[in-house]
């Protein structure tokens, strides 16, 4: 697998949109830092911007790189090399690289800021281990809807509506069950509702970490309650973990049996 | 050497291999013909674990084959499309291979006999598709395996490159190798072929030599003889 993967990211490092996702974050980065003059305003933008953002990186690129390498892959897989390192390695591969963008173009700027003499080192890391996840979470999804649909069209199709899905639609879903039950006591079932989308679950990550919460009102509170705790932060970790998981194992299922 | 006993394969609704059997103990150039849809690619495919077959044992070697994969290492295959990442280089494309496998390689000796020197330091997107196809014939030919499988070897070679690879395929045979091969152009099938394997609804409907089949369809030229295969005529004739 690590052979495969070293390959891939190698493609990929080279690969001209890596740079485009990369001065991107650069850009980015800069801008808020200084033109705005203040990390912890330029900190919430950026997330802002990461989670819609990280996502559906994520999914285009994984769609993409699982498309454009659809022949290689069949070389590779007459080579006497498992299967599930061969997907394995490639996703990885993937998933590295853009990691590798966010971190250095976010991080650079940063740095150059001043970073470490500031306080919110912490807030900052905790944007950037969120933007991992994502990016690990949307592109194993991304895999897992290549590999289901032959015809690339679909693939991208389906791709953006779990994006859009998970990113625009599951919110407007989650509020208007909010309104519409607006008589029960409903905080338990935000918070598993909460859980069960990795974008919400990152914001709602960040924000309590930029200690924001009391924006949020009572239901940030009942979230303080739950996620300031031990127990709500491993939770949530291990949600986070258990969405990458998933994916990796249903890939792993699909490819036992997929015929190239 | 290669033993396949009752091979089923279904995609969706169509059946492309039903029951086939086939048996491959001799050394020398085997030609899997048919016409399209036939299971050519199918069956190339079940016996190197891209496709995984319904029904059916596959043997290789004395072994069975199906979910496996180490025994891929006695294989060489070149596939039918050639297409490879375009960020990478020629040279760096062959190492890479020649990694995966861990085998001793006789690169260099093919590079130069395709003459692809000038080309090594290329990205392989920029290669024209003949090259690619040059470059596709190195990697499937440098490590020297017992059993080479050719899935249309002779698409976008311009005639000289034509005749280097006949060179290499008789090369390769009179080291007493097996070579599976699908080809559309039949006179290239006729002038290096040992056995014709001819498939039809995803069976095996005539398996012999070039001068049997003429014998049988009472034609004398390779061509038309295989035509006359498909005829109705001889489906009646000759039923195996």
């Amino acid at each position: 697998m690590y052979k495969i993967l070293k390959y891939s990211f190698f493609d990929l490092t080279r690969s001209s949109w890596s740079y485009v996702y990369f001065f991107f974050y650069l850009l980015l980065g800069i801008t808020l830092l200084f033109l705005n003059n203040d990390l912890s305003t330029a900190v919430i933008t950026l997330m802002n911007v990461i989670i819609m953002i990280v996502p559906l990186i994520g999914t285009i690129f994984g769609v993409m790189y699982y498309y454009n390498s659809r022949e290689f892959t069949e070389l590779l897989l007459a080579q006497p090399v498992k299967r599930s390192s061969i997907f394995l390695g490639q996703y990885f591969g993937v998933a590295i690289s853009l990691s590798l963008s966010l971190i250095l173009g976010l991080g650079i700027p940063f740095v150059a800021y001043g970073l470490f003499k500031s306080a919110v080192i912490w807030d900052f890391v905790m944007l950037l281990i969120t933007g991992l996840f994502l990016t690990l979470i949307f592109s194993a999804l991304a895999f897992n809807i290549a590999l289901s649909h032959e015809n690339k069209i679909k693939g991208f199709g389906y791709a953006i509506l779990l994006w859009l899905f998970l990113a625009v639609i599951y919110d407007g879903l989650f509020l208007l069950s909010l309104v519409y039950f607006q008589d029960y006591p409903l905080d338990k079932f935000s918070l598993i509702a909460t859980m069960f989308n990795p974008i919400d679950l990152s914001r709602i990550l960040i924000l309590l970490k930029l200690d924001i919460s009391a924006l949020l009102s009572y239901t940030g509170a009942v979230f303080k309650e739950f996620f300031g705790t031990p127990l709500g932060a491993v939770t949530s970790m291990g949600m986070l973990i258990l969405w990458v998981v998933f994916p990796l194992l249903r890939m792993r299922q699909v490819i036992r049996k997929k015929d190239f | 050497m290669i033993r396949i006993k009752d091979l089923h394969k279904k995609f969706g609704s169509q059946v492309v291999l039903n029951g086939l059997d086939l048996d491959i103990e001799e050394q020398g150039i085997i030609a899997v013909l048919g016409p399209n849809g036939s299971g050519k690619t199918t069956l190339i495919k079940s016996i190197l674990g891209m496709v995984v077959p319904d029904k059916g044992q596959i043997d290789l070697y004395e072994e069975i084959v199906i979910k496996r994969w180490k025994y891929r290492q006695n294989i060489d295959y070149l596939p039918q499309i050639a297409n490879f990442p375009g960020n990478l280089k020629v040279m760096e494309l062959i190492t890479m291979i020649k990694d995966l496998r861990g085998k001793e390689a006789r690169d260099q000796e093919l590079i130069e006999f395709f003459k692809l020197q000038p080309y090594l330091d290329k990205k392989l997107n920029k290669l024209s598709g003949g090259t690619k196809q040059k470059v596709n014939l190195v990697l499937c030919f440098m490590f020297d395996s017992p059993l080479i499988i050719l899935d249309e070897p002779t698409s976008g070679l311009d005639p000289i490159s034509l005749l280097h690879l006949r060179d290499l395929i008789q090369q390769e045979k009179e080291k007493g190798k097996t070579i599976l091969i699908t080809s559309h152009i039949m006179n290239f099938v006729e002038e290096v072929a040992d056995r014709i394997v001819f498939l039809l609804e995803g069976k095996i409907y005539f398996d012999g030599t070039v001068s049997q089949l003429k014998t049988n369809t009472r034609q004398q030229d390779f061509e038309r003889a295989i035509a006359n295969l498909l005829s109705e005529e001889y489906v009646q004739d000759f039923k195996i």
